[in-house]
C-alpha cells in the first residue's frame, strides 16, 4: 500500500493579514512623520496625546505577553513602571546621564530586579499570584515614597531635561515613543513566532504536558516575566519623561495595570492585535468620556465586566470568531495544495 | 503593645475569612473584597444617615442583605466566571473593585465616615493591669466567634461537607445530586455575611472611605497566605501575626508599619511558602 | 417486565470528537448486565451519557420511561440512577463515613442506609473517621460502592470496579454484589475482565470503537465470539 502524501506547506500569513501589515506600516509612517505635515498649532498636543497613548500601550502589551502568553496574571506590573520612570529619573537628575539614553537603560534595570522578585512571586500561583504582585508593587511604592532623596511622598521633577528647548524635547519624546512602539510590538511578534514563543503557548496550553516533552516550564516564565518587566520599565521610564514629574502615587499606581486590563480584555487576550484594538477603543473612550470622572471609570469597571462575562475572548477575538479574521497571525497553518 | 496587635489581628481575620471562605469552595480570588468591606461599611452609615436607624439595627438589618446580594452575586456574575482559567474571575472582580469605588465616591465623596457607636469606641476595661478598649475587645471576641462558627460549620454540618465536596470534586459532587451553582452562592452568600460585619466594625473602630478597599483586600490577603490556606484558624492566626508586625513597626517609626508587614509577608512568602499551618488539599 | 433503560441511536462528543456512534440499549428491572471492551471503546462514555455527566440529546435515553438526555446529574441522581465512577474519585477532604453520607445528599428513600452498608463491608465502619483516601485501594472501592448505594438508586453502573485491585480483593468485592441485587437493584458493570464479566452477569454487551459489537447471554457466548467483538476482526 503506498502512501500518497498531499504536498503541504505551513503557511503562517493570511490575506487579511497582509493587508493589515501594509496599513500599519503607512500607520507608523504617517505617525513618524506627524511632525512634519501636522498643522503647527495642533502638533504638539497631539504628539503628547501619542506619547501618553504609546506608554499605556506598551505597557498593556507587556501585560498581554504575560498574561495571554505566559499564563501569568499580574496585578503588580505598575512595579515596573513605576521602577522604570524613578531609575531614568535618578540617572537624570543624579548621575547627569542624558534622560532619553537611560530610557533603555531604567528599562533594563527593571528587567534586572524582576529576577529576584520572581524568586518570592512564583510561590504564588492563580489569584494569590495576581495579588501577591501587588503587594510587591505596594512595597515599590511605600519604598520609593519613604526615599527624600528622590522627593519621599510627594516626588520630584525632572530637572536634566531643563536645559533642552522645549519644542526638541517634544519632538525628541515623540520619536522615541514611535521608536519604543515600534519596538516593542516588533519584539513580541518575533518572539511569539519564534520556537520559543511555540513552547510558551504549549506551556500555556498545558503545562505538564509541556513540561514532559522538555519545556523548561520555570526558565520560560521567568524569560517572560523578564521581558513585560523591561517593557513595563520602558512604558514607565518613556512616560515620566514626557511628564518631566514623578510621584510614588503616579508611578506606582494600580490603575496603570487596571487600564492595560481594560484594553487587554476588550481587544481579546492573548491576540497580539488585542492590545492594539483595546488601546485605540480606550483612547477614544479616553477623548469623549474622561470628563465624567468618576462615572467614566465606572462605565470602564462594567464595561470589562460585561464583555469578560460575555464575550470571553474579547471584542477582537469576537471580531475574528465572526469574520475569521487575524491580523498578527503567530498560529501556523496546514494549507493544503490541491 | 503585644495586646494591641493581637486585637488589631481581630479585625483583620474578619477581612480574611470571607477571603478564605470563597477560594476554599471555589478557588475563586475576590480582588474586590475589600471594596466590599468598605462598602458594608458605607452601607451601615447610609443606614443610620438616610433612615435614620439606630447604629447597631443599620448594621443588623445589614447582615441579611449582604447574605442575599452575596447569593445573587455568585449566581448570576461570578458563577460565569469559574473555571480553569483564573483571569476571567480576576478581571469581574477587578471590575467590580473600580465600580464600587467610583460608585462609593459619587455617592458619599472622598470623606472619611464613620458608623456612630455612642461612646462604645473610647471606652476602656482595665484587665490584668493593662487598659484595654472595649471596642478592640469586642471585635477580637466577634472575631473568634465567627472562626470558630466557620470551622465548626464546615467540619460537622452537611452544609460544610458540601463545601468541602464540591471543592476536591466538582464533577462527582454534582453527581450525588448537589447542585453545585447553588453551593457556590451558599458559600458566597456566608462570605458576604462576614464582610459586612467587617465592614461594620471597622467604620466603627476607624473611619471608611471609597478608596480604603485595595488596602484592606491586601491586608485579607496576607492574613490568608501566612496562616496557611484551607484552614480557617489558620487565618485567623496569620491575621494576628500580621496585626502584631504591623503594630512593631508602628511603634519603630509612623512610616514603617505596613512597610514592615507587607515584608514579613514577603519574606515568609520565600521561607516557608505554605504558611504556617497549612492542609494539605487534594 | 419493563424496561428500565432505553437508549436508541445513543451518540456522544467531546467537544468536537465522537465517542459513540449510535447506541442502542435496553436493560430491564433487576437485570444484570456486562460492559465489555478495549480501552476507548466508549464504555465508560455510556455510564456518563446515562448519568449525565456528558450531555446527549434529550429523548436519546430514556430511564424509568422518562426522558434524561440533557438532565443535570442531580436530577437523574433522585430519579434513582447511580454511578460509582472509575478510579474512584472519593472525596479527600472527607472521612469515610462523610463520603458515605455525600452519597444520600440527593434523599432518596430506601433500603440503604449507614448501618446496613456498615455490616455489608465493615472494615468500613472500623475506619470511618478516617480521611477516605488514606484507605487502601479495595477499601476505597467499598466505600466508593457504598457511597452510590446510600443514594438508594433503582440502577447502579459499576465502572471498571477491578481497576488497580489485587485478584483476591476483586473477589471479595464482587461477592458483595449479590447482596445488592438480591432486593431487585439493576446493575450494569463495566469489566475489562472478560471472565469476570460474564460470571456476575446475565447479559454481556461488547463496545467496539463507539458501536454496540455483540450482545447476547453470558453463559452462551463463546471465547471465540467475544474476542471477534472485543477487537474488531
Amino acid at each position: 500500500m503506498s502512501i500518497h502524501s498531499p504536498p503541504i506547506d505551513v503557511q503562517r500569513g493570511t490575506r487579511a493579514s497582509r493587508v493589515a501589515l501594509w496599513i500599519s506600516l503607512a500607520v507608523l509612517l504617517g505617525a513618524a512623520s506627524l511632525p512634519w505635515w501636522a498643522p503647527e498649532e495642533s502638533a504638539p498636543a497631539w504628539m503628547r496625546e501619542f506619547v501618553e497613548i504609546a506608554c499605556y500601550f506598551i505597557f498593556a502589551m507587556m501585560w498581554n505577553l504575560l498574561a495571554g502568553y505566559g499564563g501569568m496574571v499580574s496585578i503588580g506590573q505598575q512595579a515596573y513602571f513605576g521602577l522604570g520612570g524613578y531609575a531614568m529619573l535618578m540617572l537624570g537628575n543624579l548621575a547627569g546621564v542624558n534622560p532619553f539614553v537611560a530610557i533603555p537603560i531604567a528599562a533594563i534595570a527593571a528587567a534586572a530586579v524582576a529576577v529576584p522578585v520572581s524568586w518570592v512571586a512564583f510561590r504564588l500561583q492563580g489569584g494569590y499570584f495576581a495579588i501577591g504582585t501587588w503587594v510587591i508593587a505596594e512595597v515599590f511604592r511605600l519604598s520609593f515614597a519613604n526615599m527624600p532623596i528622590v522627593g519621599g511622598g510627594s516626588g520630584t521633577s525632572l530637572t536634566a531635561l531643563r536645559g533642552i528647548e522645549r519644542s526638541t524635547r517634544e519632538n525628541l519624546t515623540y520619536g522615541l515613543a514611535v521608536a519604543c512602539t515600534v519596538a516593542a510590538i516588533g519584539l513580541v511578534y518575533l518572539f511569539l513566532r519564534s520556537k520559543r514563543g511555540l513552547a510558551l503557548l504549549a506551556i500555556r496550553d498545558n503545562e505538564m504536558a509541556a513540561e514532559s516533552q522538555g519545556v523548561a516550564v520555570l526558565r520560560m516564565k521567568l524569560a517572560v516575566y523578564v521581558v513585560a518587566a523591561f517593557g513595563a520599565g520602558l512604558a514607565g521610564a518613556l512616560y515620566f519623561v514626557g511628564n518631566l514629574r514623578i510621584s510614588p502615587n503616579a508611578a506606582f499606581n494600580v490603575n496603570w495595570t487596571a487600564f492595560a486590563i481594560f484594553m487587554v480584555v476588550i481587544g481579546g487576550i492573548g491576540r497580539i492585535e488585542g492590545p492594539i484594538v483595546g488601546a485605540l477603543i480606550f483612547w477614544a473612550l479616553n477623548k469623549f468620556f474622561s470628563d465624567y470622572g468618576t462615572w467614566y471609570l465606572l462605565g470602564l469597571g462594567l464595561l470589562a465586566i460585561v464583555v469578560t462575562i460575555n464575550f470571553k475572548q474579547g471584542l477582537w477575538g469576537w471580531v475574528q470568531e465572526r469574520w475569521g479574521l487575524s491580523l498578527f497571525p503567530t498560529r501556523r497553518h496546514l494549507h493544503i495544495k490541491e | 503593645m503585644l495586646v494591641q496587635g493581637i486585637l488589631l489581628g481581630g479585625l483583620y481575620s474578619l477581612f480574611a475569612l470571607g477571603l478564605s471562605l470563597m477560594f476554599g469552595v471555589m478557588r475563586l480570588t475576590n480582588t474586590a473584597q475589600g471594596d466590599f468591606i468598605v462598602l458594608g461599611g458605607f452601607a451601615a452609615i447610609a443606614g443610620v444617615a438616610t433612615f435614620g436607624l439606630q447604629p447597631a439595627l443599620s448594621a443588623l438589618l445589614l447582615l441579611p442583605i449582604a447574605f442575599g446580594a452575596g447569593y445573587a452575586m455568585q449566581r448570576f456574575v461570578l458563577n460565569g466566571t469559574l473555571g480553569k482559567d483564573p483571569l476571567p474571575s480576576l478581571v469581574v472582580t477587578f471590575g467590580l473593585s473600580i465600580v464600587i469605588q467610583n460608585g462609593l465616591l459619587e455617592t458619599f465623596s472622598a470623606d472619611p465616615r464613620s458608623l456612630d457607636t455612642g461612646g462604645l469606641n473610647i471606652q476602656s476595661v482595665s484587665i490584668g493591669g493593662l487598659s484595654l478598649g472595649v471596642l478592640p475587645l469586642l471585635i477580637f471576641a466577634i472575631a473568634v466567634l465567627c472562626t470558630a462558627g466557620l470551622q465548626a460549620l464546615f467540619a460537622r454540618t452537611a452544609l460544610g461537607r458540601a463545601f468541602r465536596a464540591v471543592s476536591d470534586d466538582r464533577e462527582i459532587a454534582e453527581l450525588m445530586g448537589l447542585k453545585a451553582g447553588h453551593i457556590y452562592a451558599l458559600a458566597t452568600a456566608i462570605a458576604f455575611v462576614l464582610i459586612a460585619i467587617a465592614g461594620v466594625l471597622q467604620a466603627m473602630r476607624t473611619t471608611v472611605s471609597p478608596s480604603d478597599g485595595p488596602l484592606l483586600l491586601l491586608f485579607a490577603f496576607e492574613a490568608v497566605i501566612i496562616g496557611g490556606m484551607g484552614s480557617f484558624w489558620g487565618t485567623f492566626v496569620g491575621a494576628m501575626v500580621l496585626g502584631l508586625t504591623q503594630q512593631i513597626g508602628f511603634r519603630v517609626d509612623p512610616g514603617w508599619g505596613l512597610w514592615a508587614g507587607h515584608l514579613m509577608f514577603l519574606a515568609l512568602l520565600v521561607v516557608r511558602p505554605q504558611g504556617l499551618f497549612p492542609k494539605t488539599r487534594g | 417486565m419493563s424496561a428500565l433503560v432505553v437508549a436508541k441511536g445513543l451518540q456522544a462528543f467531546y467537544g468536537d470528537a465522537q465517542a459513540l456512534f449510535g447506541i442502542d440499549f435496553h436493560l430491564a428491572e433487576a437485570e444484570v448486565v456486562a460492559v465489555i471492551g478495549a480501552n476507548g471503546a466508549g464504555k465508560s462514555t455510556f455510564l456518563k451519557a446515562l448519568t449525565g455527566l456528558v450531555k446527549v440529546p434529550g429523548d436519546s435515553v430514556h430511564f424509568d420511561g422518562l426522558p434524561i438526555g440533557g438532565l443535570p446529574p442531580g436530577d437523574i441522581v433522585r430519579r434513582g440512577l447511580a454511578m460509582v465512577p472509575e478510579g474512584r474519585r472519593l472525596f479527600p477532604s472527607l472521612t469515610v463515613e462523610e463520603n458515605l453520607l455525600m452519597g444520600a445528599f440527593a434523599g432518596r428513600r430506601g433500603p440503604w442506609n449507614l448501618a446496613r452498608l456498615y455490616k455489608m463491608f465493615p472494615i468500613l465502619e472500623h475506619k470511618r473517621r478516617h480521611p477516605a483516601t488514606a484507605l487502601s485501594g479495595g477499601q476505597q472501592q467499598m466505600v466508593s460502592i457504598g457511597r452510590a448505594l446510600m443514594s438508594n438508586p433503582r440502577l447502579l453502573l459499576c465502572d471498571e470496579l477491578s481497576l488497580g485491585l489485587a485478584p483476591i480483593v476483586i473477589k471479595e468485592i464482587y461477592d458483595a454484589l449479590p447482596a445488592i441485587t438480591d432486593e431487585g437493584m439493576a446493575l450494569v458493570i463495566v469489566e475489562q475482565d472478560v471472565s469476570v464479566a460474564q460470571r456476575v452477569s446475565s447479559r454481556v454487551v461488547c463496545f467496539q470503537e463507539g458501536r454496540v459489537s455483540l450482545e447476547g447471554p453470558s453463559d452462551r457466548l463463546t471465547r471465540e465470539q467475544i474476542s471477534a467483538a472485543y477487537f474488531g476482526t
